[in-house]
């Protein structure tokens, strides 16, 4: 099938070569998607920039590369892993680490917290809860024209799976630090579950990082569920290297009276494509979508949000913000859909985009597919450079050119990060952005996790 | 303390201001109004700056230094202030950062530490008590959502933070109502110290009424066509500019 077929090939091959050794690890419930899916893929491939979603990104080149390893863990990983010691400064949280998408430990692979909360690895779980996994895995992973999605569910081992029970609250976030090291070059995918029983509460933070200097591919897949007047929060923190192509893929399914927020902070990272899916799926619903990226040299940040209302007065809100400095290169699309039944849906989009230099490029798009009368939405997107007369009002009061440039970027970036809930987290993530926009952010240097 | 001489500017290639001289004395109040369009912004935004005027001719010396070498901020730290006509919004910018910002760049040019956070905040309380500006308005993003009067306010705020040895105050008292326009003023007198001096832009008499100048000047399309002392404004005031426009326009 037209120029899909060697990239497509190189993943049948892949597939047929792994698949013995990733279903003996797995559990015969996540073994039971596999074929299903990958026959899936193959009918889709890799997304190209033909289709519309990915018109701006061009994942080729990163699908293309042969990549050493596929990453199926033995148990000198988990060693490696378990010597690793996760130090997050002035951050009170139920912390996990993921290792090339693996819960790396031996043995405590669950963790079981008061109010019947779980924490830890999906393959884990799916052995030990298969009939809560039943329920909600593959569920809400739905969108039949991206293969990538359906490449996950074929391949995948593990992940982290979090279940909090009906009223229940962890009383501090979960910490989820996704690593990603190997001297090999490497491509690696991981599952995430969480589900947010009703009337209950959770907010999970998860770090993506780059521990090697090797060129990376990361396909990721997260499904959650928030219950009746549940209260859930996703912040995702991600700063990889340039040779790292990171492709996140969640799915936040919302039942009735319940508030999600998502909060997607790219602060580093070669590729970025984050697609963001919200289903309100009962009346009353609530969603928030945050996104803040800054992107310099020839950094690619995607962000693909879907907001569903498929049922009435529900609010839906997004907010996605991009400075781009050298020759870099943003794309935002952002789409919104109210179902012909769904009336007294408000919805609000809003994409703000600072273009540092004559050669960064930024296209946005929003989406608007309106089926129902009663419907307050509205949308704005611009693409512009910072205020002059701003700057100089701040020059006028003594505060030198650089200094107030640097002020204004952060100015705009903090309207993102004000919306973060986890105090401690919003002036850590203040910190971070500031020392991005003055160019001493490298990779490791700096970021939630101490791993000196 | 400054010094303007046959200063010629213009904006989009359009000359504006069109040979002028005017000498400010440290301690000493200067009004200058004029009708709309006469080019008082202008020479605000010169004094100040702002590289959209293209400067023609003439020279400006501020202190002993050509102004017009000078950058912006370096203005700022040698003593000059400019109150905005229309002060600008900052979204995510917080007022106490700002402020804080601006403070601390002035004093390190003045071979000073920064302030501690403690006699920082001192400081701002009792700068804003001075201006009788709501406390929650620091905490706020600047400029941003503020009505027309507590920007204005803001700008005297500002001002006072900063301690300028000369300030220009641009329609300073448009857009003010009475009370706010008596804050506004009495903030600028309780400022005044023998050596400083203030540029007053202004096109109505009654913030005359408040900060009582030395001399008045008018200008009128892009020249100063009146210098006299503080009595000219209340002439203006009763007769309007038509009569200053017909003297100039008869000499011509």
């Amino acid at each position: 099938m037209n120029g899909k077929s060697e990239v497509s090939e190189f993943f049948s091959k892949l597939y047929s070569e792994n698949i013995v050794r990733i279903e003996e690890g797995s559990t015969p419930f996540l073994n039971s998607f596999r074929k299903e899916a990958f026959e899936k893929f193959n009918l889709l491939g890799v997304p190209t920039k033909k289709m519309e979603s990915y018109k701006y990104t061009n994942l080729e080149t990163w699908f293309r590369h042969d990549y050493q390893s596929y990453f199926i863990p033995d148990e000198s990983h988990f060693q490696k892993a378990e010597d690793f010691r996760c130090d997050v400064t002035d951050l009170d949280a139920h912390g996990i680490v993921l290792m090339n998408g693996f819960y790396p430990t031996l043995n405590g692979k669950l963790r079981e917290l008061p109010g019947g909360i779980i924490i830890g690895s999906l393959n884990e779980a799916a052995r030990k809860y298969p009939h809560i996994l039943e329920k909600h895995y593959g569920k809400y992973a739905k969108n039949d024209s991206d293969g990538l999605i359906h490449l996950n569910t074929a391949m995948v081992s593990d992940g982290v799976f979090i279940y909090v029970p009906g009223g229940a609250a962890p009383g501090k976030p979960v910490q989820v630090v996704n690593l990603v090291d190997s001297d090999q070059d490497t491509f690696n995918q991981h599952r995430n579950l969480i589900i947010v029983g009703e009337n209950a509460r959770c907010s999970v933070i998860i770090c993506d990082h780059t521990l090697s200097p090797r060129r990376f591919l990361t396909n990721a897949v997260s499904e959650i569920y928030a219950g009746e007047n549940s209260s859930f929060d996703l912040i995702r923190v991600q700063n990889e290297h340039n040779n790292a192509c990171k492709i996140t893929h969640t799915f936040i399914h919302q039942e009735r009276n319940s508030h999600a927020t998502s909060s997607i902070i790219t602060l580093h990272g070669g590729l970025v494509r984050n697609n963001t899916y919200h289903r309100m799926d009962g009346e009353g619903a609530e969603c928030n979508s945050y996104g803040l990226f800054l992107a310099d040299k020839w950094q690619h940040v995607d962000n693909f949000v879907n907001v569903d209302h498929a049922s009435p007065n529900c609010h839906s809100n997004q907010l996605f913000k991009g400075v781009l400095d050298d020759v870099s290169t943003g794309a935002f699309n952002g789409r919104i859909y109210v179902a012909p039944d769904a009336q007294g849906t408000i919805a609000y989009q809003k994409n703000n985009n600072i273009l540092l230099t004559d050669e960064a490029r930024m296209d946005t798009k929003p989406q608007l597919e309106i089926y129902a009368d009663d419907v307050k939405c509205s949308h704005g997107a611009t693409v512009g450079q910072l205020d002059n007369n701003a700057l100089f009002y701040m020059q006028s009061r003594g505060i030198d050119k650089r200094q107030a440039l640097l002020m204004l970027m952060f100015g705009f970036a903090h309207e993102v990060i004000q919306n973060i809930k986890v105090e401690a987290l919003q002036e850590r993530l203040d910190g971070l952005v500031m020392q991005r926009l003055k160019g001493e952010l490298s990779q490791c240097a700096s970021c939630l996790v101490k791993c000196g | 303390m400054l010094s303007i001489k046959k200063l010629e500017a213009g904006i989009n290639g359009k000359m504006i201001l069109k040979g002028i001289s005017l000498e400010v004395k440290a301690g000493e109040i200067h009004a200058i109004m004029g009708p709309n369009g006469s080019g008082k912004s202008t020479l605000a935004a010169v004094l100040a700056g702002r590289d959209v005027v293209e400067i023609r001719g003439g020279s400006v010396t501020y202190l002993g230094k050509d102004l017009l070498q000078m950058a912006p901020e370096d203005r700022s730290k040698e003593g000059i202030f400019l109150g905005f006509q229309y002060p600008i919004e900052i979204p995510g910018v917080s007022m106490v950062n700002f402020m804080k910002t601006a403070v601390n760049e002035h004093r390190k040019h003045k071979g000073l530490g920064p302030l501690s956070a403690s006699d920082f905040l001192k400081l701002m309380r009792e700068k804003k008590e001075l201006v009788e500006i709501d406390s929650k308005l620091a905490n706020r993003s600047v400029n941003e959502g503020f009505s027309g009067g507590e920007k204005k306010k803001n700008e005297i705020f500002q001002m006072a933070m900063l301690e300028p040895r000369l300030a220009i105050l641009d329609e300073t008292d448009s857009g003010l109502d009475i009370d706010a326009l008596r804050i506004v003023a009495n903030g600028v007198n309780r400022l005044k110290r023998p050596d400083n001096s203030a540029i007053v832009i202004t096109h109505y008499q009654r913030l005359l009424d408040y900060i009582v100048p030395d001399v008045v000047h008018v200008l009128y399309d892009g020249r100063i066509v009146k210098t006299a002392g503080k009595e000219l404004a209340l002439e203006l005031e009763e007769k309007g500019y038509d009569w200053i426009k017909k003297e100039v326009d008869n000499q011509n």
